[in-house]
């Protein structure tokens, strides 16, 4: 089977000038993936399955990502001229940056007539909050139609193209992404007979603010 | 059917003990009632392979005369809440609980339905079933085993025989139990507090 980068090369071959990288994977799976630019994402994809060389007939899985912003420390070295007249000091400086989060979704995609894959593919949305719009893979694997609608579900990407793009797991009318880092769950903490860390934490809200004085026996779980 | 017995069991035991028997119309009807407990058939998650499992021959939930699984809530007297209640399935129980005829009862099985279990920290997982309907018998386990089933069942006939129920069927509720909307966030209501009320708790600070 082909490398991720020659993958690349070939797409590159293929679709001249595209924004298609390389994402690399540290980990000792080793499993690297292709990001591909959201534009021109349904022709790559439809370039991947009829490929003869490459033939991923089959899409295994689709999943969500959240990245929210991060904030990163960068450290510059700056050459500062010495007021004294001797030679000039390398000071570190700390710059702080926001790194703007996005969304993310990657689909695991095999061959059934090479027998090979998987070949990881991933699609960043601009934005976490007006620009999450990403190209559907539906038409060119079926098997996405109930994972993009989960992925829309819990991560609130919108799919282009998608033929049925409704809630799965979740009512029409919830208007939450409940997979996303900054979801907040309703405030249902009321009892926990056992909490610890951040349960205790949103527990200890509801407790009595002072103790009663004749505390009426524990019941309800009769 | 008044709840306290006319007279005392060792006083009956006595009578009995001469040959007579004593008892009355209602206690008649009780102990009929306890024998004939008929479950909707009805299963949620995993508890319900349990539950099958208790219905079939190597448990036989027969031998307690709960055999007759019935698939209308209008024809059961016992609603099993088997497994996980999500949100979204929370107002179809409710409902067939509703559907069902009085007198009615509920158990709880396994740790989903009482709390919410393993999940009960998720997004999706209603924190206990309790929250929206009178549970009489709470089976913890995950899943119960078939015997904590048929454990739960007698004990529930033995409250039905006695008049011992901790939720008898003239609880102030008029007949029917809430059923949630689905809202923006959660369902609305998130719990019926005219069914379910939180422990008190006191703590240490």
């Amino acid at each position: 089977m082909l490398t991720p980068e020659q993958i690349r090369d070939r797409l590159l071959a293929r679709f001249p000038g595209a924004a298609i990288s390389v994402v690399t994977n540290p980990g000792s799976s080793g499993q690297h993936s292709l990001l591909l630019p959201a534009g021109e994402g349904r022709a790559i994809a439809e370039f991947l399955r009829d490929d003869p060389e490459l033939a991923l007939d089959f899409c295994s899985n689709v999943s969500g990502v959240d990245w929210p912003d991060k904030e990163i420390t960068e450290t510059v070295k700056k050459t500062v001229p010495d007021p004294a007249g001797g030679p000039d000091k390398v000071v570190e400086e700390k710059i702080k940056k926001l790194q703007p989060g996005y969304l993310e979704v990657v689909y695991h995609l095999y061959s059934m007539a090479k027998k090979h894959g998987p070949v990881i593919v991933r699609l960043r949305t601009g934005n976490r909050s007006d620009q999450v719009t990403l190209p559907s893979f539906m038409p060119v694997w079926r098997s996405c139609d109930f994972q993009e609608r989960e992925v829309y579900d819990l991560y609130g990407i919108v799919f282009e193209g998608h033929a049925d793009l409704r809630r799965i797991l979740m009512w029409d009318g919830f208007k939450d992404f409940p997979m996303r880092k900054d979801y907040e769950e309703p405030d249902d903490y009321e009892w926990e007979p056992t909490p610890h860390d951040d349960v205790l934490a949103k527990a200890k809200v509801h407790y009595p603010a002072t103790a009663p004085a004749a505390a009426p026996a524990p019941e309800g779980k009769a | 059917m008044s709840d306290a017995p006319v007279i005392t069991d060792a006083e009956r035991d006595e009578l009995r003990r001469h040959g007579i028997m004593l008892t009355s119309l209602g206690e008649l009807a009780a102990w009929g009632r306890s024998k004939s407990v008929w479950p909707l058939q009805f299963g949620l998650a995993c508890c319900a392979i349990e539950m099958i499992s208790a219905s079939m021959a190597r448990f036989d939930i027969a031998r307690f005369g709960s055999e007759v699984f019935r698939p209308s809530p209008r024809q059961a007297d016992l609603l099993i809440v088997s497994g996980t209640v999500t949100k979204k399935m929370a107002p179809q129980v409710i409902r067939l609980w509703n559907q069902m005829p009085d007198p009615k009862y509920c158990i709880a099985m396994g740790a989903c339905a009482i709390s919410g279990g393993p999940f009960k920290q998720g997004y999706n997982v209603l924190k206990g079933i309790d929250r929206f309907i009178p549970v009489d018998i709470y089976i913890p386990g995950c899943p119960p085993r078939p015997e904590a089933l048929l454990h739960g069942l007698i004990q529930l006939q033995e409250q039905i025989r006695t008049g011992k129920r901790p939720t008898p069927a003239k609880v102030a509720r008029p007949g029917e139990c809430t059923i949630p909307e689905f809202g923006e966030h959660d369902l609305e209501p998130a719990k019926d507090p005219a069914v379910w009320q939180p422990p008190v708790i006191t703590r240490q600070p």
